[in-house]
């Protein structure tokens, strides 16, 4: 991802090859699940998509020869969206346990008329 | 609502255009700003009534309510929740930061218009969709959403549960729609200012207002994301009855209420930026003084934006989240109260040794000021997990976001409009009235909120329709405080009559001004009043920072952005 | 500094002008997408945390087609291989060529909705409705707001590539192209999470 070139005259890389890159990392993503240990699967299925949407990202978006900073709003948001799921997943992902009291209802007394 | 015809030498030439095209479907940015800001003070008349109706049930409970009538216990539900949304996002929101924000920044930062014109206009246009399905939602079969504007599940994701099948989704929709608004509202105003300000223009010699604005524009981008999200399951819940937020099928109803406070937090500093920036613009003109450190400003308006999407749990303390994270976002709620009061005081700082003015504009900035000094420092009672646990959902929680949304909102609104009017209109506000109208809103205001902060010490909750099923919680005392509360809001609604005068009087009829009635530096003050289609009449140039009021040296106390240094060379 | 003598109607200077040295349309672009992380990012992370909450999910997830997600994978990613051959052949102002392959990309996020709702259909047919489950629920509004995007796309791209057939508004290629890959970054990160993580 070097910037180096910003502003060159945008000489293209071989889109083809880049393409064909991406095809080869979506075989090795399908074949991840059939070495059947949940940790190889984690790393091909989601360590590839970052890769392969790193790749899309810089070379079909150019933001390989785009101004630095595009990168840092979308990291920036992507930022708010690792906030958002820290702070929330405590609460969805465990709720079973010391925050949540099991208590059976009582119904209100019936109201009392003078 | 005519605006008068450009009196100076305009810099385009126009065709005489129909009504139409000149002020409904204009794409000229100061248009499409009076637009907002008028539909906005509309609502905002709408959501006072609103309050006006529901105040006058608490404070008289089960008496037929002048002009309205009798007040349901569900009416009264759908009355709060539609204040509140009214308040936040049909009048704080397009008065604040899409009425000032497209009225200003394109003359403040020295263009003709906003960078997409017509994508301005169409934000607009869907905000307006957003509004009037707002105002048929209260109407439509079993009246308007009643489930508070945060809108919890289950209570709002079924119909079975909230009895309000058409209002609930419209509520909704209005809210999606009045989002997709402001995102393409935000979008326009960052790309504007990051793309089309004028030549030297940098980045710190923006005013303060815009850099607000536009800081508001994205924290509002940033955090909206999951409550969208949010929004579409929370809608299918509603309508098509899928269980998102369901306990009982998998869903967790906490999940919505960590979208919506993600979202919602960060929305009270969205609105809170614009107001501060608009105060920042009105003291220094009125202080005849340099803001005092504009870059800690700045800085401060940063760290408020990015600390402010790590405190929104704060609003749950009571809903049964992890302790642990109760403590972090205790931690992260008192720590943004740095920056926010350091803002404070470098605007009394700004005050300091200033030649002290007080004109209309003056007096609501001071009293912003004051006013929001005391919202936040109730505030740090709320954002300690301890204390809150006992305040949750009192009024004293009402009472104090109303010390901080009315400064905001109402009284920030009010600075800008009687700073801003002459350069909106060409016309001079008329000082006598606008000071019967500050002392007129101003001291109601405290009466109406500081008994409620009494009432909500003594245990009174929020969204109560009527106390007298609450025998302990409808004494004499607490009773006699809502009256106070009430006949306070009656007084201060009753002084809006004299702006509401004022406004189209002035506009009117009001002295007529010239370009710059401030001696103001800001740009804005460099184009004809009212600013002709396209502004300005040569595009200026920006030699300097906004705030050289009083530099020594200098015979006048002012020194305008677009003027050349050598101007001043041949004065001796 | 501006083009004064521009005559199209209506095109204030401000457009014109570029103080960050990005042309003005695509720095609006990287906001769009912005914005959209966000929202993708809402839906996706609340997604995740149940999944991780809820093991039954995995038992769920393992009834999606595997092999109609791959293709669709493929059939996204030529699309966007084309998307930028488009943009290429734009810049060498050659506005025939960059209609073809945007039209070719068209045609691939059609086959892509084809796939869709073949897979949909099927599992509607065997019973895995929006209903059935909250993941079912969360599958169907992910890959619709997905799909949705897609239709967007696919309009948008129509009317540019009607323009760029004319060779009018040629960097508008780029722009759409931009969209594009970011719509197909997002089913790049659909694609495990609801079809591979089983
Ligand atoms: C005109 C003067 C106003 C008065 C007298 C007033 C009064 C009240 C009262 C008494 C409540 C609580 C009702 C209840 O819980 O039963 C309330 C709720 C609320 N108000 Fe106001 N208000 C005013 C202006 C505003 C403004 C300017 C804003 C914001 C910009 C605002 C935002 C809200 C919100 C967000 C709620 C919460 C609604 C809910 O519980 O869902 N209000 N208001």
């Amino acid at each position: 991802m070097s910037s180096e070139a910003v502003h060159a005259d945008r000489a293209h890389p071989s889109y083809v090859r880049i393409y064909l890159a991406l095809l080869v990392l979506l075989a090795i993503s399908l074949l991840g699940p059939m070495f059947g240990h949940p940790i190889v699967t984690l790393v091909t299925a989601f360590g590839i998509a970052i890769v392969k949407a790193t790749m899309v990202a810089a070379y079909f978006m150019h933001l390989n020869i785009e101004e630095r900073y595009v990168w840092y709003i979308l990291f920036v948001m992507l930022g708010f969206v690792l906030v958002m799921f820290a702070g929330i997943a405590p609460d969805v992902m465990l709720p079973a346990g010391q925050n949540w009291l099991h208590l059976p209802i009582t119904p209100p007394a019936p109201p009392v008329h003078h | 609502m005519s605006m008068p015809a450009p009196a100076h030498g305009a810099a385009v030439a126009h065709a005489p255009e129909s009504f139409w095209s000149r002020y409904v479907f204009s794409t000229d940015h100061k248009v499409i700003g009076l637009q907002y800001m008028f539909t906005g003070m509309a609502m905002a008349l709408i959501g006072g009534f609103m309050a006006y109706v529901f105040r006058m049930q608490l404070a008289f409970p089960g008496q037929s309510v002048p002009l309205y009538g009798l007040v349901t216990a569900r009416e009264y539900n759908a009355l709060i929740t539609n204040h509140g949304s009214i308040m936040i996002f049909w009048v704080s929101m397009p008065v604040l930061i899409a009425g000032l924000g497209n009225f200003l920044i394109p003359l403040m930062i020295g263009c003709d218009d906003m960078v997409f014109p017509r994508l301005n206009r169409l934000s607009y246009q869907i905000f307006f969709v957003s509004v009037v399905i707002i105002l048929i939602s209260l109407v439509v079969p079993g009246g308007g959403f009643g489930g508070a504007w945060t809108a919890y599940p289950p209570l709002s994701a079924s119909a079975h549960y909230n009895h309000t099948p058409w209002g609930a989704p419209l509520w909704l929709l209005a809210v999606a729609l009045e989002f997709v608004a402001f995102l393409l509202g935000g979008i326009n105003f960052t790309v504007t200012v990051m793309n089309a300000r004028a030549p030297g223009m940098t980045a710190m010699r923006i005013p303060i207002v815009v850099w607000m604005i536009v800081i508001a524009s994205l924290v509002f981008m940033g955090s909206v994301g999951p409550l969208i999200a949010g929004a579409v399951m929370l809608f299918l819940d509603q309508t098509v009855g899928t269980q998102f937020f369901d306990p009982k099928a998998g869903g967790d109803p906490l999940l919505w209420q960590h979208l919506f406070w993600f979202f919602g937090h960060p929305e009270v500093y969205v609105v809170l930026l614009p107001a501060t920036g608009v105060v920042a613009e009105v003291l220094t003109v009125f202080a005849r003084k340099k803001l005092f450190a504009y870059k800690t400003i700045l800085g401060t308006a940063i760290a408020t934006g990015i600390i402010s999407f790590f405190v929104w749990a704060h609003h749950q303390f009571v809903a049964g989240i992890d302790p642990r994270m109760a403590h972090l976002f205790t931690i992260t709620t008192l720590l943004i109260s740095i920056p926010v009061a350091e803002m404070l005081f470098a605007f009394i700082a700004t005050l300091y040794g200033g030649s002290i003015e007080f004109a209309t504009p003056m007096l609501w900035a001071l009293a912003f000021i004051a006013e929001f000094l005391i919202g936040g420092v109730t505030g740090i009672f709320l954002g300690a997990n301890a204390t809150d646990i006992y305040l949750h959902d009192t009024y004293f929680v009402v009472a104090h976001f109303h010390y901080t949304f009315f400064p905001i909102a109402i009284i920030g609104t009010f600075a800008a409009i009687t700073y801003w009017f002459p350069k909106m209109f060409g016309r001079r506000m008329s000082e006598t009235l606008g000071k019967i109208h500050f002392w007129g809103t101003v001291i109601p205001f405290n009466l109406i909120f500081i008994p409620l902060f009494l009432t909500g010490v003594a245990g009174q909750h929020r969204r109560i329709y009527s106390y007298e099923n609450f025998p302990q919680l409808s004494t004499p005392w607490l009773n006699h405080l809502a009256v106070i509360a009430t006949v306070a809001l009656i007084v201060m609604l009753a002084f809006q009559v004299v702006f509401l005068v004022n406004f189209f009087w002035s506009m009117r009829h009001g002295e007529e001004v010239g370009a710059n009635p401030w001696n103001a530096n800001t740009l804005e003050w460099a184009a004809p009043s009212p600013p002709p289609h396209g502004n300005f009449v040569t595009m200026p140039a920006v030699y300097r920072g906004p705030y050289e009021y009083g530099v020594p040296d200098r015979d006048l106390d002012y020194w305008p952005q677009h003027v050349p240094n050598q101007e001043e060379l041949p004065r001796a | 500094m501006s083009h004064a003598a521009d005559v199209r109607a209506h095109v204030p200077i401000a457009t014109g002008r570029s103080a960050t040295g990005i042309p003005t349309a695509r720095l609006a672009v990287w906001w769009v997408l912005a914005s959209e992380i966000v929202i993708f990012g809402g839906l996706i992370g609340s997604y995740v945390m149940l999944r991780l909450h809820h093991p039954h999910w995995a038992e769920e997830a393992s009834h999606t087609n595997t092999v109609a997600g791959a293709f669709n994978t493929f059939v996204l990613l030529t699309s966007s291989l084309a998307a930028v051959l488009a943009h290429q052949a734009a810049e060498a102002r050659n506005g025939p060529r960059a209609a073809r392959f945007l039209g070719l990309t068209i045609l691939g996020g059609l086959v892509f909705l084809m796939v869709k709702s073949f897979e949909w259909s099927n599992e509607i047919a065997h019973g895995f409705t929006i209903f059935r489950d909250v993941f079912w629920s969360y599958y169907y509004v992910t890959c619709g707001l997905h799909g949705l995007h897609v239709i967007v796309g696919m309009v948008i791209m129509g009317i540019v590539a009607a323009d760029a057939r004319r060779g009018r508004n040629l960097h508008r290629v780029e722009l759409i192209g931009i969209y594009w890959h970011f719509v197909d970054a997002v089913w790049i990160f659909l694609f495990p999470l609801f079809y591979i993580a089983k």
